[in-house]
């Protein structure tokens, strides 16, 4: 196995367009499980690890656009692939508050030190803990190859399959785009074990009151992380046709339920060593209530960020 | 001293007036002192050997080929590919077992490769030794091994229907323990019934199995290995390798935690074949996921119960069933039956009892030992039925737990005396008052809550429950079994200073043991320096550390061996100096008479010479059971327990934080009570993790979860705080009063942990682990 | 493949050929015999192998030493300086806080680790103010710094003072 270690991304890229059987490797605690275990045995090993750019993270403002984030005159976070989730939990938290939720839920504080969104993505598996948020957050993920340059990715439409992503043989991940949060968020992940787990199921919402809409994620409960469309479209049409955005009165009641009930519609969840398929629609369920419930009352509450 | 912090500490009463007449005043460390672990710098910085750590400059590797069937004929097996492999030094099949191609604990009938039949996914079939372990497994991959798939026997439910295929000859029935006593014809007023069923537990020890085997030069071999049982061990390596027990030694190499999960053979065998074919020392070390494939596990079980009271709450009879699933081999289901069966009813007086314990072959993983052994499982059944009859009966769970508790001179339900402290009821009432943890803070942060990080609640749905269990534990082995330790002491003067030497066999596998042994010779000798020798088979068997037995019948040998030292020293005194022995004592490293004045140092009676003794002891026999009735005195010693859990649990979601898990044990003496504490801790740990999240999920014979990614065993953040509260009441019978101390806590912790799920959610749950779909009826 | 690489451990530089698919456990254990670190699930679901990688805990079980460089490794046997325990071996030692012990020398990494991140004020899942300078280390963020590290034996209740002793005795807690 050869081991390929690029010192920047100009040179990442160049060595990813030469090397379709290299397995890209950030922190490590994915790729090394099959490495560990023999579940692959790669042709070269791309280490990213000494990239800096993949290490940074920076605001972009929204006059720029960064394509399809959605962001009305908002704030973008451009977080480099290979930031680990020690770090998103230290410094983003204010900005991204989903996603550094679900950063503090990650493996373990070892792991938070050395794995990374990218990586995650990378990974493309249903349980991984970022990926709920960066759905819900309308996230965009930012992929570059040497021959076609970059490409955004709404994180909808980068999961294809079971541990499969939308990235092409010659592409890496540089960056995942996400929107400053402009309204409250929630992460909510059920693991049998109050440290070291992988999520049974977990749910990602977050308000977006700039453009009045409602963002989710789902993990671990489909072949993919997914959104929960209807349940989205069924929130905000409820509280634009009652006026809530702006009243920011109480919920009506049996409307949390009712928008739990569609996300766990949206889940297409299986039996495993894990869970039930019936245990995870019903967590679903009960997370997008409450956390729904949690988010609309930190809005009530934040009258500073009026819509 | 140390600082210990919290409110975790042992509510040791130390009466002096208790200690031997011998006992040195001025010697640190004696028993009933925490002295700190003689090993403890070595472990904490890592230097300490584990078997895993172990190295020759010439060794090879060991691998092992393991079958991916439950159930298979094997047709054929081509190693040739498999010996072109560049590096590979050896590659060996059942046909290169010299000896006995068997292996047991109880009964050989495991092979120690397989020969024509595979009975469980994992069983071993090859073997390899390279230069590097990634090459020798590259070259058991290229082992071809031709499977006919048989139908297996996977629900020990119908393993003994007649048309289950037969995993042995001549069926699948490993024992079955028929227990009779009493009226069998005698109804109550109040009847209460339940089934429970219990996943299969692993010990998940952290130092997976591992070995070094080196060969000698007179042909024998020197096995390296983590094991509970030098002795054992080494009886079963001289039947597989054809060898008499001089040229089979076995050293103890350091020992990752063990809970039973190292009283089988693992590498042994394999390793010592491997050395003796290549003539190179042979390591072996199994991967988490083989070390799921490589030891026994706790047996699952299904229990079906009937209790029938008096309307208040007085027990009439008892009526149990209990199947245990033995999966593919022997091990020790047998004696695991019989603890099952003789202690499934728990620590209550039952004048009238119909058990039958079953335990069964199929061709699931082999099970056997686990800290616990079998009352573990039979505890969450009469644990869950005592608060169903309670409830029936308009009784709390104390209450009437202490109504019927046993109590010394009462007979249990094999008829034997309990001859020494039962303190059923006063261990209830100690946990029941120890106070409560506080109600949950409103703004508590999130890892107070179930679900902890997971932001799963931030109350929503949260239900608090209490639950309570009692339970008991024969400590030693039973039902005739001949239960010794041997000990050699040996004291000498060295550089100026006494030392004492203790060399046993017996294990120390995290326990402290050594620690003990350095107390009890501190104490008999008053020497403060002791010298652990390290253990081996050149001296004899110092029996298994299991059965919560080594501190009472190791402890027993190093006490008997001091005292002899001790004899000869003072009958040289006494000739010296003209005095009668009895009137004279050792202490810190002097000859003492009777009203304490010196008469002459240990250095002069000493001089040049060491004396040594050597001692087995054995605690008093037990006795095989009636095999129709099941009555007998099988057992030489009870521990009993209670836990007292809190919980709190969202209903919703069906997620479980555990606030407190508090404990009363009695340990008859704390001979070092820091460690007790430890022990404590950890197996009341390992019962709150059976009872919430540690199972290894088997489907048709198949691991599905062979991981620590899925296998899930507590964390620190699982643990709650622990009130621990020890009580002395010391068993005449037993060394200094010791009673066993390391397994009840793992008994009575789980079933108190379910009952306090079940008292938030008001669901029955009578399957453990608990999932969160059980609690949500999902 | 083979590749040249120099590991600092514990203060000394080791040259080595290692396979590219040689994690920093295996490199340390099996090409150095530095033992400390131990390997109990190889696949960073126990913490047994953690060790400090300039000065922040990972597990070397997921680390591949190729990756390593210049990097400082320290293992406990490496936080003893000429023989001299550490504070933290010596705590762990006097709160009895291992039984096997198989875990320890990772549990005493770890600690290292969290010390210097509370001094650096890195927050954890439960810091109350992630913003602030500096973290308290109390006995909830010791747990939960602690997480990452299984204790079969469950010593978990002795681990917590071993290390809050010496987070006074450094000034990360009060």
């Amino acid at each position: 196995m050869d081991f390929l270690q690029p010192t920047s991304w100009a040179d990442a890229l160049a060595v990813r367009a030469e090397r379709s059987d290299a397995v890209p490797i950030a922190g490590g605690t994915d790729v090394m499980v099959d490495l560990n275990f023999d579940r692959r045995r790669p042709g070269a090993l791309l280490d990213l690890g000494r990239v800096p750019e993949l290490r940074e993270w920076t605001v972009e403002d929204g006059t720029g656009g960064v394509g399809a984030t959605g962001g009305v005159g908002g704030s973008t976070v451009r977080l480099g692939a290979g930031v680990p989730y020690s770090r998103i939990i230290d410094d983003l938290g204010a900005r991204l508050p989903g996603l550094a939720m679900a950063a503090r839920t990650v493996g373990s504080p070892q792991i938070r030190i050395r794995g990374t969104v990218g990586g995650n993505l990378g990974s493309a598996s249903p349980a991984g803990d970022a990926h709920p948020p960066l759905l819900a957050a309308g996230a965009v993920v930012e992929v570059e190859s040497a021959a076609r340059g970059v490409r955004r990715i709404p994180a909808a439409e980068f999961f294809t399959g079971v541990k499969r992503n939308a990235l092409e043989p010659d592409e890496l991940i540089a960056a995942v785009l996400v929107p400053e949060a402009v309204g409250p968020q929630q992460f909510c992940k059920v693991g049998t074990r109050n440290a070291m787990v992988i999520a049974v199921s977990a749910f990602a919402c977050a308000l977006h009151p700039d453009r009045r809409a409602v963002g989710t994620g789902i993990g671990s409960a489909a072949p993919t992380p997914r959104r929960a469309p209807e349940a989205e479209e069924f929130l905000a049409g409820e509280l634009e046709s009652a006026g809530l955005w702006e009243s920011r009165g109480d919920l009506p009641d049996g409307l949390a339920r009712a928008f739990g009930e569609r996300v766990a519609a949206a889940a297409s969840p299986i039996d495993d060593v894990r869970g039930s398929a019936a245990y995870r629609r019903h967590s679903l369920a009960v997370m997008a209530r409450r956390s729904v419930t949690w988010a609309w009352a930190e809005y009530q509450q934040d009258l500073r960020k009026a819509a | 001293m140390r600082g210990r912090s919290g409110h975790s500490g042992p509510s040791v009463s130390t009466d002096a007036g208790t200690r031997p007449a011998t006992t040195a005043t001025t010697t640190p460390g004696r028993i009933g002192d925490s002295p700190l672990r003689p090993d403890g710098t070595l472990k904490v910085t890592g230097e300490f050997a584990y078997a895993s750590d172990l190295w020759h400059d010439d060794m090879v590797w060991g691998v092992t080929l393991r079958s991916p069937h439950p159930h298979a004929r094997i047709r054929g097996i081509d190693i040739t590919e498999a010996l072109t492999v560049p590096g590979v030094t050896a590659v060996l099949t059942a046909d290169d077992v010299p000896g006995e191609n068997a292996f047991g604990l109880e009964h050989a009938d495991q092979p120690v490769l397989a020969v024509e039949f595979v009975r469980y996914e994992g069983e071993p079939v090859a073997l390899v030794a390279a230069d590097h372990p990634e090459t020798a497994r590259r070259a058991a991959a290229r082992i071809r091994v031709e499977y006919e798939v048989l139908p297996a026997v996977t629900d020990p439910r119908h393993a003994m229907d007649d048309d289950a295929p037969a995993v042995h000859r001549p069926g699948n029935l490993v024992r079955h323990l028929q227990l009779r006593r009493g009226d069998q014809s005698v109804t109550a007023p109040v009847v209460v019934s339940l089934d429970v069923e219990v996943g299969m537990q692993d010990q998940a020890f952290l130092g997976p199995e591992s070995g070094l085997a080196v060969p000698a030069e007179d042909g024998g071999v020197d096995l390296y290995v983590a094991t509970q049982w030098l002795h054992v061990d080494q009886r079963q390596m001289c039947l597989a390798l054809g060898m008499p027990p001089e040229k089979v030694r076995l050293h103890l190499a350091g020992v990752g935690g063990a809970f039973g999960g190292r009283e089988d053979l693992s590498v042994h065998v394999h390793a010592s074949l491997l050395a003796l074919r290549t003539g190179k020392p042979v390591k072996m070390s199994y991967s988490r996921e083989e070390s799921f494939f490589g030891h026994v596990h706790r047996h699952p079980a299904w229990l079906t119960y009937e209790f029938g009271a008096e309307r208040d709450g007085t027990l009439v009879y008892a009526r149990a069933r209990v199947l245990l699933d033995g999966g593919a081999y022997a091990s020790s289901t047998a004696a695991v039956v019989g603890n099952a069966g003789t202690l499934g009813l728990g620590p209550y007086r039952i004048p009238n009892v119909a058990v039958d314990a079953y335990g069964v072959f199929t061709n699931n993983p082999p099970c056997g030992a686990m800290r616990g052994f079998g009352c573990v499982q039979a505890a969450f059944a009469h644990e869950a039925l005592m608060d169903e009859l309670a409830d029936a009966v308009g009784l709390d769970p104390v209450t009437v737990r202490q109504r019927n508790g046993m109590r010394e001179g009462d007979r249990n339900i094999t008829g034997q005396l309990i001859d020494s402290a039962a303190p059923v009821a006063e261990l209830l009432q100690i946990v029941a008052d120890l106070p409560l943890p506080p109600q949950r803070d409103a703004d508590a942060d999130l890892r107070a809550l179930p679900g902890s990080v997971g932001n799963t609640t931030h109350g929503e749905g949260v239900v608090r429950g209490v639950g309570y269990a009692v339970t008991y534990k024969n400590i030693g082995f039973s039902e005739g079994f001949d239960d010794y330790s041997t000990a050699r002491v040996r004291l000498e003067m060295t550089g100026g200073e006494a030392v004492a030497t203790v060399h046993t066999a017996a294990a120390e596998v995290g326990q402290g043991l050594i620690t003990v042994e350095q107390q009890i010779c501190r104490t008999e000798l008053g020497v403060e320096r002791v010298v652990v020798h390290p253990k081996n088979t050149a001296v004899g068997s110092g029996g298994s550390t299991s059965a919560s037995r080594q501190t009472y019948v190791t402890g027993g040998a190093v006490q008997a061996a001091c005292v002899a030292v001790r004899d000869v020293v003072l009958a040289r005194a006494a000739a010296s100096l003209g005095r009668e022995v009895s009137q004279l004592r050792l202490d810190g490293e002097k000859i003492v008479g009777a009203s304490g004045e010196v008469l002459t140092g240990l250095a002069e009676v000493l001089g040049e010479d060491a004396v040594e003794e050597t001692r087995e002891y054995r605690h008093r026999p037990t006795h095989a059971i009636d095999p129709e009735t099941g009555q007998g005195d099988a057992h030489v010693q009870f521990a009993f327990s209670a836990h007292r859990a809190v919980v709190d649990v969202d209903v919703e979601l069906g997620l479980v934080k555990v606030v407190a898990l508090d404990t009363a044990q009695d340990v008859g003496k704390a001979i070092n009570p820091d460690a007790v504490v430890g022990q404590i801790h950890g197996g009341s740990a390992q019962g709150m993790g059976l009872a919430l999240m540690e199972e290894i999920v088997v489907t048709d014979g198949h691991v599905r979860n062979p991981s620590f990614t899925d296998y899930l065993i507590p964390t620190i953040l699982d643990m709650p705080p622990m009130q621990v509260k020890v009580l002395e009441y010391a068993d005449p019978h037993a060394p200094y009063g010791v009673r066993g101390v390391g397994e009840p806590p793992t008994i009575s912790s789980g079933p108190a942990v379910a009952a306090a799920v079940r008292a938030a959610c008001g669901r029955p749950l009578r399957r453990v682990p608990i999932r969160p779909e059980h609690i949500t009826g999902t | 493949m083979d590749s040249q690489i120099t590991l600092r451990v514990d203060g000394a530089a080791h040259p080595l050929a290692v396979d590219t698919r040689t994690t920093l456990l295996d490199a340390l254990r099996e090409r150095l015999r530095i033992t400390s670190p131990k390997k109990g699930c190889d696949h960073g679901q126990c913490g047994a192998c953690t060790v400090l990688l300039d000065g922040r805990r990972v597990n070397s079980c997921l680390v591949l030493a190729v990756t390593v460089g210049d990097a400082e490794v320290t293992t406990s046997d490496g936080l003893a300086v000429d023989d001299v325990p550490h504070a933290l071996h010596r705590s762990f030692v006097e709160h009895d806080a291992f039984q096997c012990g198989y875990c320890t020398p990772g549990q005493v990494c770890s600690a290292a680790g969290i010390l210097a991140e509370a001094r650096a004020g890195w927050p954890s899942a439960v810091t109350p103010d992630v913003a602030a300078d500096t973290v308290e280390l109390t006995d909830d963020e010791i747990r939960e710094r602690m997480s990452g590290n299984l204790c079969r034996c469950a010593a978990y209740a002795n681990i917590v003072p071993a290390v809050a002793d010496v987070a006074r005795a450094e000034g990360v807690r009060r």
